[in-house]
């Protein structure tokens, strides 16, 4: 973790990673697409719908991935002080949002043909919903304060007590009688996979190509936070000086 | 490094005793979290004639009869049965052996009254042609396991008590 | 033509199907370009700066004299700012 600590060599990586990432994304994302509009079959029940399932299920995959990243930075943020973390877990915050809003405007066209309901409050969809929120309201926080500092030690105890909405999001529906189906992916556990191979192909494609999306829009994101904060220190140092 | 490893034990006594609060908390409003009532939870935890609230579980295979806009139907959980009486429009995946969950009453009879109907599914996704072969070969069995499994929700089993 | 014309119609649930790809789209992309964007303009603006306030040297006697700097915020980088304008004051440990 030190070793990403420093700035400088933090960006000599992130601009290693690039080119990688942002190939990676391309590469996927035209896979996912073609198989998942083309060259996968329709689901028995659900018909052609079943394709947005290749948009749904890697965005919400996503909302609580980006958020777990984002609360293990802000933990490193607050315990070691690393300037670094706090860059991610800001820069974090907007690509979670995204893919929660994906998540939701894809789970109610979703939901409108096949359960009926556009909108249903069981545990599933408020939980997601909170996680929104917690996203918006990181953000908010974040850039509340004058003094940076106060925001970023803010919003990083919101992004940590928030977390404990993930394990509720994720078990919500085992837990409790909802109308969103239980996982049809579980990697470990007796259920396995409940998906035929043909329409794996195009979601763990989807699945990579948004996992590739996020690292690439990160390390933009924190390369565009460290020149941002240089800014600051140089017209600081001007004023001053 | 003192002050660090201070901070470290302060903010992780601090998530421990969050994550202690929040499951007391789930546990406690865990009923009000139910989307649902199968039909074992009704017959549990009895609801009073005239109150609304949802019922969930399958379409019991056979049961469904149509007059016109009003339709028929007994969803069971396998254990326990309701039938329901519902005038509208149904969601496109309302079928015999699939989950629905639908709003409404009881009237003095036992018999719900639904406003309206949502159509739950499982979590199984397959082409048409291998669920024709999974038909086929006799195998088809699991799967409507799963979907009971669906349509009851976890209520017996997964509650966290 | 007429498979593509099926392929449009998604088996009747064009109007779902459809604007769940657009949403992503829409969302995705425009998050992209504002980040793009973002950097461009920032490490625009950094390179102006550098120039106008003497090159690197500069920046690195600031970042350094401020290691914990990046995350600095306005409170803790004005009393640096200020120790390096009077060296005698020994600036912050």
């Amino acid at each position: 973790m030190h070793r990403f600590a420093n700035p400088t060599r933090f960006l000599r990586i992130a601009n290693a990673i690039l080119p990688w990432s942002a190939a990676v994304m391309a590469l996927s994302l035209g896979v996912g697409l073609v198989y998942g509009l083309v060259l996968s079959p329709p689901d028995y029940q659900q018909g052609e719908t079943v394709r947005i399932m290749y948009v749904h299920v890697p965005s919400s995959w996503m909302t609580l991935f980006v958020y777990t990243a984002m609360a293990i930075a802000s933990f490193v943020y607050l315990v070691w002080k690393h300037p670094v973390a706090d860059l991610a877990a800001r820069a974090s915050a907007p690509v979670g949002a995204a893919f929660t809003v994906i998540s939701l405007s894809t789970g109610a066209l979703w939901g409108k043909p096949m359960w009926g309901a556009w909108w249903v409050w069981d545990a599933r969809l408020t939980s997601v919903l909170i996680l929104l929120f917690l996203y918006l309201g990181y953000m908010a926080l974040a850039n509340a304060f004058d003094d940076r500092q106060r925001g970023s030690r803010a919003a990083a105890i919101l992004a940590l007590v928030g977390w404990v909405n993930i394990p509720i999001i994720k078990f919500s529906v085992d837990w409790w009688n909802t109308l969103h189906q239980p996982a049809s992916v579980n990697p470990v556990g007796e259920s396995g996979i409940s998906i035929d191979a043909s329409m794996l192909v195009p979601l763990f494609a989807m699945a990579i190509a948004f996992k590739a999306y996020y690292v690439t829009t990160l390390l933009m994101g924190i390369r565009r936070e460290i020149a941002a904060a240089k800014v600051r220190t140089l017209r600081l140092a001007e004023v001053q000086g | 490094m003192t002050r660090k490893k201070r901070r470290l034990y302060f903010v992780s006594l601090g998530l421990l005793a969050l994550g202690a609060a929040t499951a007391l908390i789930l546990t406690a409003v865990s009923d009000s979290l139910l989307y649902f009532y199968s039909p074992t939870d009704l017959r549990e935890r009895p609801v009073a004639e005239g109150q609304r609230f949802r019922l969930g579980g399958l379409v019991e295979e056979g049961s469904v009869d149509k007059d016109g806009e009003t339709i028929r139907f007994v969803v069971t959980d396998l254990v326990y049965t309701v039938p329901v009486v519902y005038t509208g429009i149904l969601p496109d995946l309302f079928r015999e052996g699939q989950g629905v969950v639908t709003e409404g009453s009881l009237d003095p009879a036992g018999v719900f009254l639904a406003a309206n109907v949502l159509a739950k599914h499982d979590e199984n996704y397959m082409p048409p042609e291998v669920a024709d072969s999974l038909k086929e070969s006799g195998y088809w069995e699991e799967g409507v396991d799963g979907a009971a499994d669906a349509a009851q929700g976890a209520a017996p089993a997964g509650a966290p008590q | 033509m007429e498979q593509l014309i099926a392929f449009f119609d998604m088996g009747g649930y064009a109007g779902f199907v459809w604007p769940s790809y657009g949403v992503a789209a829409v969302v995705m992309g425009g998050l992209f370009v504002a980040v793009w964007r973002g950097l461009r303009h920032d490490e625009r603006v950094l390179a102006r700066l550098q120039a106008a306030t003497g090159g690197r040297r500069r920046v690195r006697a600031a970042e350094e004299s401020g290691s914990r700097g990046i995350d600095t915020g306005g409170a803790r980088m004005a009393d640096q700012a200020a120790a390096r304008a009077t060296p005698d004051s020994g600036g912050p440990a």
